[in-house]
């Protein structure tokens, strides 16, 4: 898989209009409220754009503590994942063996359905943070494993065979040739990544938890303020896609040669 | 360098494929040895005997230090030029901004300066080259092994390259072992050429190109031992 072609498969073209999204979502928002306007559905059970954006106004307050605490999860739950997904890659990289072992454990814990696996794992580690980091870590570390990997294998093997006749040792081939190649790779798993940590996050959340736009959502729905849960997605989302930005800008910042042609001329 | 009756061997799915079939190849300290022949006969698996890369089946591989130049220039893209060239330092665990100082010079005299500081792919194919060679010349060994090293330029940069290596083998004799396709690179730079047959690759013949130096393509000697050469590989000149 090469990154060319994952990127293709994202959507993620550098082209990509801003305009373009903005007339979409306008679309999407303005029909949704006609929908509700007109009669189509009780705005109790469906607020309509108009009282999101009030909610998002009324309860900023609230809506900002909780997400203080989402976000917190989510950012730490990368890292988590980031940390763990290298470290896996490069012991996989490296020991042939060890990755046709953790392969299939790899996928099945992929399998895992976390909205099962998350009060377990609330039973068994509490009520605080870390059943969240793991719910989080787990869902997010696959992805950048792959990523990971695939960057390794990506490396020319004619490289290699070069800085062996340098002497090079294999320690510092790691270091100053595959990790460095790699990198690309693992943004794109990061990048990937954030988008389901939100998610997990979420699930987290709900099965035990006392703040987070999850549990504010899970509250919120009871007491019918739809549109404070509504809101709170709003958040979610928009934080997730400022992660993604993030992560695209400290990717342009940090290996500007996987946006450059290499100028391979072979 | 002596390489002594080298036979090599690869099991493939379709059976097992005879590379090498008893090659013989000696090369004096400084002498620039041309291998010709043609695609699949073994040129690259000679040279990673040479490098050390490989081991052969039979026969042996008597050669001092060699460090390798490959046909594409597999510069790093995030390093700059100045740290690509000093990258074979690097490898030896000298410091960064040693290596660096150590490189400058280099790069300099290779027709390169102002350019310390560029990615590779803000190079032309020619320097990106220059750089690539340095790297490997940088590496301290006495036996340079280059892979068809001009192969992936253009005809008009090919053919400046060709007289810059002339002239940089001139200066900083080393001994070479110039495995390439091009029979007219063969003769201008070498001082023999080894034309070997198709796989399973062997010697078919050694061309002494007893020619002054600075030569120029159009020199009959020149001419007429590309003709010899092209013979030995049965083509038509």
């Amino acid at each position: 898989m090469s990154r060319q072609n994952l990127r293709a498969a994202l959507g993620l073209s550098r082209g990509a209009s801003w305009r373009g999204a903005l007339v979409v979502v306008l679309a999407l928002l303005g029909a949704w409220e006609l929908y509700v306007d007109l009669g189509g559905a009780d705005p109790l059970i469906l607020p309509a754009p108009h009282a999101v954006a009030q909610s998002l106004f009324d309860d900023r307050a609230l809506l900002w503590s909780n997400f203080l605490v989402t976000a917190e999860e989510v950012v730490l739950g990368i890292l988590v994942a980031t940390v763990a997904a290298l470290a896996l890659a490069s012991v996989m990289h490296f020991f042939l063996t060890l990755r046709r072992a953790f392969w299939p454990v790899l996928i099945g814990s992929q399998t895992i359905p976390i909205p099962m696996l998350a009060p377990v794992l609330v039973l068994w580690l509490g009520f605080g943070i870390l059943p969240k980091l793991v719910v989080i870590a787990l869902v997010s570390f696959f992805s950048i494993v792959v990523t990971t990997l695939a960057g390794f294998a990506a490396v020319d093997p004619d490289l290699i065979k070069l800085m062996r006749t340098f002497d090079m040792p294999r320690r510092r081939v790691f270091l100053s040739i595959e990790l460095p190649s790699a990198l690309p790779g693992v943004f794109t798993g990061a990048k990937i990544a954030v988008i389901v940590a939100v998610i997990g996050a979420v699930f987290a959340e709900q099965a035990g938890a006392n703040s987070g736009l999850g549990y504010l959502f899970a509250q919120s729905i009871p007491q019918l303020l739809t549109a404070r849960a509504y809101a709170a997605v709003v958040v979610l989302s928009v934080f997730a896609i400022a992660l993604f930005g993030l992560l695209t800008l400290a990717e342009r910042l940090t290996v500007p040669w996987a946006y450059q042609p290499i100028g391979d001329s072979a | 360098m002596c390489v002594e009756h080298v036979s090599r061997t690869f099991a493939s799915r379709r059976g097992e494929v005879r590379a090498l079939a008893d090659v013989s190849l000696h090369a004096a300290p400084g002498e620039i040895v041309a291998v010709v022949g043609p695609s699949g006969c073994g040129k690259t698996t000679l040279l990673e005997l040479i490098c050390g890369l490989q081991a052969a089946d039979s026969g042996t591989v008597t050669s001092a230090p060699a460090a390798l130049m490959p046909q594409r220039d597999l510069l790093l893209p995030w390093l700059s030029a100045v740290d690509n060239a000093a990258l074979a330092l690097r490898a030896r665990g000298m410091a960064r901004d040693e290596a660096r100082a150590a490189a400058a010079p280099w790069l300099e005299r290779f027709g390169l300066t102002g350019f310390e500081r560029s990615r590779p792919a803000e190079l032309s194919g020619g320097m990106r080259q220059r750089v690539s060679f340095l790297r490997s010349l940088l590496a301290g060994k006495p036996v340079l092994a280059l892979d068809e090293p001009f192969a992936a330029l253009d005809a008009i940069t090919r053919a400046e390259m060709q007289s810059w290596l002339a002239a940089v083998l001139a200066s900083e004799p080393r001994t070479v072992v110039l495995v390439t396709h091009d029979v007219e690179e063969a003769v201008v730079l070498g001082d023999r050429v080894l034309v070997m047959s198709a796989r399973p690759g062997r010697v078919v013949r050694d061309v002494e190109v007893a020619v002054a130096r600075p030569r120029r393509r159009t020199d009959p000697q020149v001419v007429a031992l590309r003709e010899q050469v092209l013979e030995a590989l049965g083509m038509p000149a």
